[in-house]
């Protein structure tokens, strides 16, 4: 009861910020529409019991990725105040695309045989994702630093043609 | 509990906002409105503003950004391990060793690349 | 579980919880930083209002109830208006984590979170998003550039921040506040002495985290008049004061929490301690900032980035190192 309450509330936080970041006519708008979506998605991931995941979610999305996003669009030429579209010309086939692949979805959705009963909790979430770092994911954790560094690298390379 | 903790900080979010809008009500009741066009013009130490601030800005707030997001999503990986790793003996601690090695090393290139330089 | 209770007494925790804050943090806070400021500088500070000044700022706060809302023609309205409660409601949010003390067996915290340190962090992150939000939508070049560099800034020492906390979660084994609380035991038992690098880092980042002297940039009254809050009049200028003091005592109550053993202390109740100690910490910030002189931007970089940071890893490891062996 009180959890389908809190997933209504969530859902339209969420999605009601999400049409805004795709409809606005300004783009920090946009950027900034962003973070009621992601706390949103935290909220879902906490009625989901993990709550290790909500706090990255908060700290790299919320917290990190927009104001990336910010620091992106305010160093872009002309400015950020210039008023823009959103949509083209193709308006009906795009909703006729939209229409077709959330048919295509509800119906993958309902036809799917969903397991009713609820699997065991983890009492901290935390825990067991840092002891499978430390023992069955060892190389997936290890290899994560690698692909880090070599976005960080990429990152810089990028950048500094750019300048 | 989980659940129970977390009503908890999502009732802290609306009371929150709510209480930190009370006083927009209250101003709104007590404090004078008078419309002066000069009034609601963008503060410009006292000249009329020229051109719009919403312009191009400096790529260095970019590239720290960047910076940024790599290094805080490697610090989150140290959350779960800093809280396990005691358990799991000397093989978590050289595992860290390794992966904040690669870290390190991350930070040592872009200091040499000079994207840790404001100038 | 009877959720309906549970809303109510959420409800009223968050109002008791606000209340403090806008009267112990900003209004008491303000007037002891111009008390301290005047004590600093031979001077008297407020005096007239009240007994030794002590009313001030609620006299301040009763003027800019009355105040005009001013919203810059230029500027984008909506944004401008919602970033001061942005930046107010994550100050209040950093206060879930915090413990204040015990009675008997009751610990008084809002919420012992299992992932508190982590949600500290994530919370504080959140101001960024409303100055940044504040600071674009005033339309103004003073508050832009003023965001920019909070933003800039707050985003740096995020992360030497981080360090600090995990170095602390590693020698406590939890991120839950109470849990760190409850690894510390006695005078020497404080993770201050422990852990006395990571403590030093914290204060720093700190500091640096809540734009306070010597890392003021953004609000560096000489040249960008009041930064981000140049076009914030009346109670919105005071929503953000607020944010900022709230996350200035909760960076200094989460320094008690994290380094100084919380609550902890012989003879005087739980509470007692708790603020006596958080007091000191925010004494401490308050005395620095009339001390010392503002950094340059480039300097404040080179600190986060090529001292804190690697020294943080480093005492992450070196932390590890003790513990394994």
């Amino acid at each position: 009861m009180g959890q389908l309450a809190s997933f209504i509330v969530l859902s339209i936080v969420t999605l009601t910020a999400a049409v805004v970041v795709v409809t606005s006519g300004n783009i920090v708008r946009s950027a900034l529409s962003l973070i009621p979506t992601f706390l949103g998605v935290t909220g879902f991931y906490i009625l989901l019991q993990a709550e290790f995941v909500a706090g990255i979610q908060v700290l790299i999305y919320a917290g990190a990725i927009t104001v990336l996003i910010l620091f992106v669009i305010m160093l872009t030429e002309g400015g950020t105040g210039l008023r823009f579209r959103q949509v083209n010309e193709q308006v009906p086939l795009g909703l006729l695309a939209a229409a077709v692949l959330a048919a295509i979805l509800i119906v993958v959705f309902v036809s799917t045989p969903w397991p009713k009963t609820a699997g065991e909790l983890p009492q901290y979430t935390a825990a067991p994702i840092g002891n499978m770092f430390l023992t069955s994911m060892v190389l997936v954790f290890e290899s994560t630093s690698l692909v880090l560094l070599v976005s960080l690298i990429g990152a810089i390379i990028i950048a500094r043609r750019e300048r | 509990m989980l659940l129970l903790d977390w009503l908890y900080v999502g009732v802290f979010v609306v009371v929150g906002l709510a209480m930190a809008g009370l006083p927009f009500a209250i101003v709104w009741i007590l404090a004078p409105r008078a419309a002066l066009p000069q009034k609601r013009m963008t503060y410009e130490s006292g000249v009329v503003p020229f051109g719009q601030a919403w312009a191009q800005f400096n790529v260095r707030y970019y590239l720290f950004g960047l910076v940024f997001v790599i290094f805080d999503v490697e610090v989150i990986y140290l959350y779960p391990w800093a809280i396990v790793f005691q358990k799991l003996g000397k093989f978590a601690f050289f595992e860290m060793v390794i992966f904040l090695f690669i870290l390190l090393v991350g930070l040592a290139y872009a200091w040499r690349k000079g994207a840790l330089e404001w100038a | 579980m009877n959720w309906f209770v549970e809303i109510l007494k959420a409800i009223g925790l968050a109002v008791v919880m606000f209340t403090f804050l806008a009267v112990v943090a900003a209004m008491f806070g303000v007037l002891l930083e111009r008390k301290i400021g005047g004590w600093i500088q031979s001077r008297l500070g407020p005096k007239h209002v009240g007994p030794q000044g002590l009313f001030q700022t609620l006299a301040d706060t009763v003027k800019l109830l009355q105040k005009e809302h001013i919203t810059p023609t230029a500027a984008d309205a909506a944004i401008f208006n919602t970033a001061p409660l942005i930046v107010a409601t994550a100050g209040l949010m950093d206060w879930v984590v915090i413990p204040f003390g015990t009675v008997g067996t009751l610990v008084l915290v809002v919420r012992d979170l299992n992932i508190g340190v982590l949600f500290f962090a994530g919370m504080a992150s959140m101001t960024v998003v409303g100055i940044l939000a504040g600071g674009w939508a005033s339309n103004n070049k003073y508050s832009l550039l003023g965001a920019l560099r909070s933003a800039s800034q707050m985003i740096s020492y995020e992360l030497p921040l981080a360090t600090a906390l995990i170095a602390v979660a590693m020698q406590a084994g939890t991120l839950s506040t109470v849990g760190i609380v409850g690894a510390q035991g006695g005078w020497f038992g404080s993770f201050v002495f422990r852990q006395f690098p990571a403590f030093v880092i914290f204060m720093i980042a700190a500091t640096a985290e809540v734009n306070r002297v010597p890392f003021d940039l953004p609000e560096a009254e000489s040249e960008l008049v009041a930064g981000y809050l140049s076009e914030y009049t009346g109670m919105r200028f005071a929503l953000f004061q607020l944010g900022e003091y709230a996350e200035m005592f909760a960076m200094a109550a989460l320094a008690t929490t994290l380094f100084l053993g919380g609550w902890k202390g012989p003879i005087l109740p739980p509470l007692v301690w708790f603020l006596i100690k958080m007091y000191i910490v925010v004494f401490f910030l308050m005395w620095m900032r009339w001390t010392y002189p503002r950094f340059r931007l480039d300097q404040l970089l080179n600190l986060s980035w090529k001292l804190l940071l690697p020294a943080g890893l480093l005492w992450i490891l070196i932390t590890g190192y003790f513990m394994t062996f």
